[in-house]
């Protein structure tokens, strides 16, 4: 099972050590790890995904909430929950046609084209990492050059 | 707001938390907190290895049930430690490390005597704090004793740098402070515990399983009042070993690798077991699938991470362990629950744990292990506190000393740590002053540890160290004889040292004793010595422990003495 782990932290230093030490000593893995403030400055939001069986998701939740540095964390629903990733892929130009396909592409996933040079193009695509890999998919014929991911952020839907 | 230096801050701090001596040794960068000592009324230990420091702190905290607290200064010091703090923590006893490190505008220079100890301690404390102003001391004091000793108890380190222990800065010493991610207690459902109570009261052959966590939180009276209303009878972890009285009719004694015959037994054939503040460890348990196949568990914890953990549970209840089993109490009260008859279960109980007690077989020489620890039983008053060491020792005392008032024997029994029993005991003692302490030991074990001689001598701790000297590291010996051919490699300590001698040369009572009638009149010199006393009793070296459950097997796989 992938699961989307929406931890609140206190923002202080070393915390991102203390929950990435957590997953590698309990032995769970990090699929995607994003952290950034929040509005209030006091606190940091890690959205962490993840896999494992309910027994292991279970447990890697009750061991971060254990944590003292987490006021909360929460297994969120993926079917109750926004969440999105930002991907940077630059991809190679090989054929007159590929800038054009390209830019196809990148208008059908809603993404954005960036310095198009003679033999490359970058492409900006924020969505959900199942759709970033279904672009990575369809650009692998053109030549993938670098991809840049950021993880997941996400956010419970309201009312749910 | 007074202004003081962070180190005057530190003790003043302490001072508050009814700190009245610390375990430690100084080093260049916990000077500033040593000079302290000269101007307060905290007594300071030396000791001769930062180590043995942790572990005397530990064994005090977990006796006294307050923090113990040890000192070591930065580097190697604070490395040193490390092995006391992962025994703490995979004890759950509360304890306080403060270390020294170097200035502020140092660290991360690779420093002299620098090491990153917050990075390397991390995931064997509870908590870790590293004040970086010195006014930050009084509360990270605060809040470390408290995390320390609420919940599930644990170790938290205080890693102090030597520019914030001497800079002054005015000092609030804050009685309320907020840890906003920290729940140490969960009140217990009262409704869980009913369904418990149904379960029990539903089963055929229900049995009690208590762990460490019934010591911690000393839920002695409550336990004993649950199996007695119940007529359930109690097994326990090794670390829960004394959480219930060992002559009781209903106690059976430890389960596991090394458990008495007759609680591995019932253990394997009861169909519901509460289990009472346990991990549920392996060597408790052994593999864990053939635990819980047929069984129903009711699983009571402090911590709610532990639930499902190791062991899928048919009923959980989080809390306080004593607060729990005092709900139960209470609705038994209510609902007029007592069971008087003898049920068919606790019939064949009685009867498996008679016939053990006649049938096992035990080693047939005069200085057997069984009839060691069973003469140091009948010679140490029932209040005595005992430690031990780790090792072959270590599971013949869980064998063969029964503890009859609970809370009185403590063990590395997570971590197992070698020479952990020696300082503990030292430890002990400081918190326990007027019972004799005494560490069970063994002769490896004692070895990684010895030079705490010296603090129990100088410090005036007169403890007893009991050696079952096999001149071997046994309990690797028994495994090498037991699923390695007998090929026996680096185990033989070849009579070396003499711990006679070497008890001496640091002014502790030495004694030999290779006769029961000796091994007596030692036991009694030790009692009324007023120094420190090392027992050396030479054992046969063959002498395996058993029952043995081999790793990865179920407790119904027992080797049993043929």
């Amino acid at each position: 099972m992938w699961a989307i782990l929406s931890i609140l932290v206190e923002n202080k230093p070393g915390i991102l050590f203390k929950v990435t030490h957590l997953f590698r000593s309990r032995n769970f893995n990090i699929d995607s790890i994003s952290v950034g403030i929040t509005d209030n400055e006091n606190y940091s939001r890690m959205t962490i995904t993840t896999y494992g069986n309910d027994k292991q998701i279970e447990q890697i939740v009750k061991q971060l909430d254990k944590m003292i540095d987490t006021v909360e964390v929460k297994h969120l629903d993926e079917h109750k929950t926004v969440f999105r990733e930002l991907c940077i892929f630059k991809l190679k130009l090989s054929n007159a046609n590929d800038s054009m396909e390209i830019n196809k592409l990148a208008n059908a996933y809603g993404g954005k084209v960036h310095d198009v040079k003679k033999d490359s193009i970058m492409v900006e695509l924020t969505a959900t990492p199942h759709q970033i890999q279904a672009f990575e998919e369809l650009t692998k014929p053109f030549g993938i050059i670098d991809v840049a991911r950021t993880g997941v952020a996400a956010l419970q839907r309201s009312g749910a | 707001m007074e202004t003081m230096t962070g180190a005057k801050a530190l003790m003043t701090a302490m001072e508050k938390e009814g700190v009245k001596q610390v375990f430690g040794l100084p080093g260049g960068a916990n000077l500033p907190m040593y000079d302290e000592f000269a101007r307060c009324d905290i007594r300071h230990i030396l000791t001769r290895h930062e180590q043995s420091a942790a572990h005397m702190a530990d064994g005090f905290g977990r006796v006294s049930r307050k923090p113990g607290v040890c000192f070591a200064t930065s580097g190697p010091g604070a490395t040193n430690i490390l092995t006391g703090l992962a025994t703490a923590q995979a004890d759950s006893a509360p304890m306080i490390a403060v270390t020294g490190q170097v200035p502020v505008a140092m660290i991360g220079r690779d420093a002299f005597q620098e090491s990153d100890i917050i990075g390397m301690a991390n995931p064997v404390v509870k908590y870790a704090f590293q004040p970086r102003l010195p006014e930050e001391v009084p509360e990270a004091v605060k809040k470390g004793f408290y995390i320390a000793q609420t919940g599930r108890p644990g170790p938290v380190l205080l890693d102090i740098p030597k520019d914030v222990q001497q800079n002054e800065a005015p000092m609030d010493f804050p009685d309320e402070f907020k840890i906003q991610g920290y729940h140490p207690w969960n009140d217990p459902d009262i409704a869980s515990v009913e369904k418990a109570i149904d379960m029990l009261l539903n089963s055929e052959k229900p049995i009690i399983l208590a762990g460490g966590g019934t010591i911690i939180s000393s839920a002695f009276a409550e336990l004993q009042s649950i199996a007695e209303t119940l007529m359930l009878p109690v097994v326990t972890t090794f670390k829960g070993k004394g959480a219930f009285p060992e002559n009781h009719p209903l106690s059976l004694g430890p389960i596991g690798m090394h458990g008495h015959a007759e609680a591995n037994k019932m253990m394997t054939e009861a169909d519901c077991v509460l289990a009472i503040g346990t991990r549920f460890s392996d060597r408790s348990v052994g593999t864990f699938e053939a635990f819980e196949k047929r069984l129903k568990i009711i699983h009571m914890d402090v911590d709610p991470a532990e639930i499902g953990k190791n062991q899928t549970t048919s009923v959980a209840v989080v809390g306080d362990v004593r607060a729990s089993l005092r709900i139960m109490v209470k609705l038994l009260l209510q609902r007029s629950v007592k069971k008087t008859e003898d049920s068919v279960w606790i019939k064949h109980v009685r009867e498996t744990k008679d016939y053990w007690k006649e049938n096992l077989k035990l080693h047939p020489g005069e200085m057997g292990a069984a009839k060691i620890l069973r003469k140091l039983r009948e010679l140490l008053p029932k209040e005595s506190v005992v430690t031990t060491e780790v090792g072959q020792h270590q599971m013949w005392a869980s064998l063969f000393y029964d503890v009859i008032q609970p809370g009185t024997f403590f063990s590395s029994t997570g971590l197992g740590t070698m020479g952990w029993g020696f300082p503990a005991s030292i430890g002990a003692k400081v918190a326990r002053p007027d019972v004799p302490v005494v560490d069970i030991a063994g002769d490896g074990s004692f070895s990684m540890t010895e030079n705490s001689l010296a603090t129990a001598v100088l410090e005036d701790i007169p403890v007893i160290v009991f050696i079952l000297n096999n001149s071997t590291l046994g309990m690797v010996a028994q495994w090498q004889r037991t699923f390695y051919d007998r090929r026996m490699i680096g185990v033989d300590q070849g009579g070396c040292p003499d711990y006679v001698k070497l008890a001496e040369s640091y002014g502790a009572q030495g004694i030999r004793a290779q006769s029961m009638d000796e091994l007596d009149k030692a036991i009694k010199s030790a009692l009324s010595s007023d120094v420190a006393t090392v027992i050396d009793i030479p054992i046969d070296p063959e002498e395996d422990v058993l029952p043995f459950v081999a790793p990865g097997t179920s407790l119904s796989d027992m080797i049993l003495p043929s």
